[in-house]
């Protein structure tokens, strides 16, 4: 049995230890909209928050979560950058079907935490595994870029 | 309280079909089979566009608007949404001439259900195309329905009324009232006629060409509540995934169902039967896992041991394939268009160039793979899925269970992706025939990457080959193409080995060129694996043939490409597609739609001149055009390339021109030629799906790798061809920027480098060479 936070919520879960975090979230838990899209840890649609780090949910089990905090794309509004990552993802038209637009959201959120004034270079290492099959790169760069500003607007 | 929507009336199949009796149409009956568009009886006179589709199309505004008491006006989106915007642009069109607000806007997803939606197969890049006018006809007719409900309510002529933004204004009495107020009465009023319509001036548009309108599920979209396929839960739902063959028509022999049972959370195990060749729509067969949850379902999948008969495809090597393929074009084939006498200017030519060019097969790979969600109850079966082809799916559904049609709903969700791949309805069919052995409980069938990668409708791996003769000024005068590829008729039909009208009319017979000596041919090839729709489909080939060698013709005779391309191409003119042996016309009339050389050559021009054609460049960049006609869209490239001496190619800018006529969402057109050109860099530098053994060779993203964003182009600029004229014919846009892309950058590579790529993927050709 591992007990865990999700999203500010304490959750039980009943399942093997070896069941991966995305399958926990979707199937048992409701969430669905941290993505399924390879379940090798290549694609990045699956991308949560786990004690403020990004991690892959379809390649971490659950028994390594064991009292954690993990954070997923239906809470990151509650987060000050996540929801000025979303702004600027609406404003901008971002998603084309959206599929991994979940991943990519919680991705730039946690760049712009850790390093609130991106270059083009910061984009492209934080950005680069968190594939798009639609082609919204540009306006995902630029979007990044506009969040970045209206953080610091805010400073 | 709320009071009731307008209800959603139902026009009877009945009275529909007399409607068509009377103008002597034939429909379609049964089974709908891929409509290839050459099967045209000469002397009946033929619709085009939504009239034309297998199911007509029949004007009623209730049937796709919803007015409540509120205000709130609910229009329907009859076409799946997969990042085209068209669950955004469809409704925008509605709106804008009902004159409502957009803020007052819901879109419902309708059900599969062509007889009373019209055409819903989300294919062809033509949602807009054949659906603008018939949405503004919507929208017009429901705002003069709400117009003469307050001339009643009012007792004025209803010529006294107008209306401004989700109300009726009667100037001369300063009386308004808002639609909410008036929808009850207005649902009760006779439908206009298609002919006393009152259709906005284009002066008077809100959002059509605005690009004012957002995305309408982006604020799902980023919150993680947009509602795909694959998200799809209902009480007591059960997951499954399926074990298949991997050689097309593989029979299950045996498999160890006790093994895969002992896993936890897995709770049964069922053999699907498999189909007889042709694959056509056909769900594949083999053995399901029924489980708690997915990760149940996937690792009892694991244990399954399954021994496979494997069939008559088990000897697929496409490197071999790919040999025969290269005979094939070294020989004369089937004559699909002839002008003068090809062969004898090639033999007294002063100059030739020929070259080959190959595509491998491609896999769509949404980021969504495929799943689908089945429930049956009292004789009734409920579907959820991402589907491009709903009424194709429903009626398949049916099938399978040997229901009446009418027993089944097949709900729309959103689709993350298609390309092509959900325009199959192999997944949806497998749900419904899972969730009949489970006893009707609702299961959910989830593919996996690896069932993505290796059991898609491929995209055609294909072989052409070129030959041009130049006379002494440089000037072409005789082309050979040779064009060989497995059909996606093949997918459909046993024994075909020729291509399609539909294939051919995709840049291989309808080139516009000026050349006297012209022949093109098609060399047989015989089908291995499942053949589908991939975005643009077979323009993919052609336009990387066609458009490299033009650049060859002209380093050939050292001329500039641009003005080899344009001299081709010859002055303005209109030509009938026909005149080409273009029997299809991407399905539209060849009147209306004649290939306008003048289009084409302004977008040439415009993409030239905005990406700066002909500037001094560093050592080690180059620029690369195309320009490529397609889904009645005209688009040319200009893309920048840098390759280092390590062959690593940067890729700053992209230009793209493109003329697809009136733009209805100029937003979402940008959109969708940014994306097209990124998904067609990925299949140019990486896409291969290769087979051994029957079998594909790739299975997930790390030996099938997608573009990321540090290898994307930093700056992609699209420049629209204005159009105000709304009554011209709209083109295309979700497909026709993808074909040119491939050659833009190899034309750039060459142009850099002065090396010539004719074998896609890139892959590790541009390393350095050991010697």
């Amino acid at each position: 049995m591992i007990k865990l936070t999700i999203n500010g919520e304490p959750k039980t879960l009943t399942l093997p230890d070896d069941t991966p975090l995305l399958w926990a979230l979707r199937d048992e838990l409701g969430l669905t909209g941290t993505k399924f899209g390879c379940g090798i840890s290549a694609c990045g649609v699956c991308t949560v928050h786990v004690e403020g780090q990004a991690v892959r949910a379809c390649v971490t089990p659950i028994g390594k979560l064991q009292g954690q905090h993990v954070t997923t794309i239906e809470a990151i509004s509650q987060n000050s950058v996540g929801a000025k990552v979303q702004s600027a993802w609406v404003a901008l038209n971002v998603p084309q079907c959206g599929y991994c637009q979940s991943g990519q959201i919680m991705s730039a959120t946690l760049l712009l935490q850790q390093n609130p004034q991106p270059s083009d270079a910061d984009i492209d290492q934080a950005m680069r595994a968190n594939l798009c099959r639609c082609g919204t790169y540009p306006r995902i760069r630029a979007a990044i870029k506009q969040a970045a500003k209206t953080l610091q607007e805010d400073v | 309280m709320n009071t009731p929507d307008i209800t959603l009336v139902n026009i009877s199949r009945r009275a529909f079909l007399q409607q068509f009796a009377l103008s002597g149409l034939v429909l379609a009956a049964g089974l709908p089979v891929p409509s290839f568009g050459d099967e045209t009886q000469p002397d009946s006179p033929r619709a085009y566009g939504a009239d034309a589709m297998p199911h007509g199309w029949v004007d009623n505004p209730l049937i796709f608007v919803a007015i409540a008491s509120d205000n709130t006006v609910t229009i329907i989106c009859h076409r799946s949404e997969m990042g085209q915007g068209v669950r955004t642009s469809l409704p925008m069109v509605v709106a804008d001439e009902l004159d409502a607000n957009w803020w007052h806007v819901k879109v419902k997803q309708a059900p599969g259900d062509e007889p009373t939606f019209g055409n819903q197969d989300t294919d062809g890049s033509r949602s807009l195309r054949h659906f603008f006018q018939p949405m503004r006809r919507v929208g017009a007719a429901a705002r003069q329905m709400l117009i003469q409900a307050a001339a009643e309510q009012w007792q004025v002529p209803a010529a006294e009324l107008s209306t401004e933004l989700h109300q009726v204004v009667h100037t001369a009495s300063r009386r308004r009232a808002s639609y909410g107020e008036l929808a009850e009465r207005a649902a009760k009023l006779p439908i206009p006629e298609r002919d006393t319509l009152q259709l906005k001036k284009p002066s008077a548009f809100r959002y059509i060409g605005q690009g004012n309108v957002g995305v309408y599920d982006a604020g799902h979209i980023v919150q993680g509540q947009a509602g795909y396929g694959i998200d799809v839960r209902l009480d007591g739902q059960l997951y499954a995934v399926v074990a298949r063959p991997k050689v097309l028509g593989a029979k299950v022999r045996g498999y160890h169902a006790e093994a895969a049972l002992k896993v936890p959370g897995v709770l049964k195990v069922v053999e699907l039967p498999s189909s007889p060749l042709p694959a056509d729509h056909h769900p594949l067969g083999g053995v399901a896992v029924i489980a708690r949850n997915t990760w149940a379902a996937i690792q009892g999948r694991k244990k399954l041991n399954i021994d496979w008969e494997l069939g008559e495809h088990a000897d697929y090597d496409s490197d071999a394939y790919r040999a025969q393929l290269a005979t094939a074009v070294r020989k004369p084939g089937k004559v699909v268009r002839s002008v003068g006498d090809a062969q004898t200017a090639l033999n007294e030519a002063t100059q030739t160039v020929s070259a080959d060019y190959y595509v491998p097969h491609l896999a769509q790979a949404p980021m969504e793979p495929p799943a689908a969600t089945a429930q049956i109850q009292h004789g009734q079966c409920q579907v959820y899925t991402c589907t491009q082809a709903p009424q194709l799916a429903r009626e398949r559904v049916a099938k399978w269970l040997k229901l009446p049609i009418d027993q089944v709903t097949l709900h729309v969700t959103l689709l993350g992706g298609g390309f092509g791949r959900k325009s199959m309805p192999d997944y949806v069919v497998e749900a419904a025939l899972l969730s009949k052995a489970m006893q009707g409980r609702p299961v959910k069938v989830t593919w996996t990457r690896e069932d993505d990668i290796q059991h898609a409708y491929y995209h055609a791996v294909s072989q052409d080959r070129l030959e041009g003769a130049l006379n002494n000024q440089g000037q072409v005068t005789a082309w050979r193409h040779r064009s060989a590829a497995p059909s996606i008729s093949a997918t459909f039909a046993q024994g075909q080995t020729q291509l399609m009208a539909v294939e051919l009319g995709m840049g291989v017979v309808n080139v516009p060129f000026v050349i006297p000596n012209i022949q093109i041919e098609n060399p047989e090839a015989v089908s291995h694996t499942r053949i589908g729709w991939f975005r643009s489909v077979a323009n993919i080939p052609h336009a990387f043939a066609v458009q490299s060698f033009i650049a060859e013709l002209a380093a050939a005779s050292g001329r500039d490409h641009k003005a080899c391309l344009l001299e081709l191409i010859g002055p303005p003119r209109q030509i009938d597609p026909r005149a080409l042996n273009d029997q299809w016309n991407h399905g539209e009339s060849p009147e209306r739609y004649p290939l306008d050389t003048g289009r084409l050559r302004k977008v040439i021009d415009t993409v030239t001149e905005q990406a700066g054609w002909g500037r001094t460049l560093p050592n080690g960049h180059g620029l690369g055009l195309a320009a490529h006609y397609s889904f009645v869209t005209y688009v040319a490239v200009v893309i920048e390339v840098i390759v280092d001496d390590q062959g690593k190619l940067t890729l700053p800018r992209v230009d793209i021109a493109v003329d697809c006529g009136p733009q209805v969402n100029p937003e979402r057109i940008r959109a969708q030629l940014e994306g097209a050109c990124i998904m067609a860099l990925t299949s140019t530098l990486y896409g291969e799906i290769s087979f051994k053994n029957g079998a594909v060779q790739q299975s997930n993203f790390h030996d099938y790798p997608l573009l990321g964003i540090d290898a994307a182009p930093r700056e992609i600029r699209v420049h629209s061809v204005p159009c105000t004229d709304y009554d011209a014919p709209l083109g295309g846009v979700g497909e026709p920027g993808v074909p040119p892309i491939a050659p833009a950058l190899c034309n750039a590579i060459f142009a850099a480098t002065g090396k010539r790529i004719r074998n896609l993927p890139i892959g590790q050709q541009l390393l350095p060479s050991d010697d």
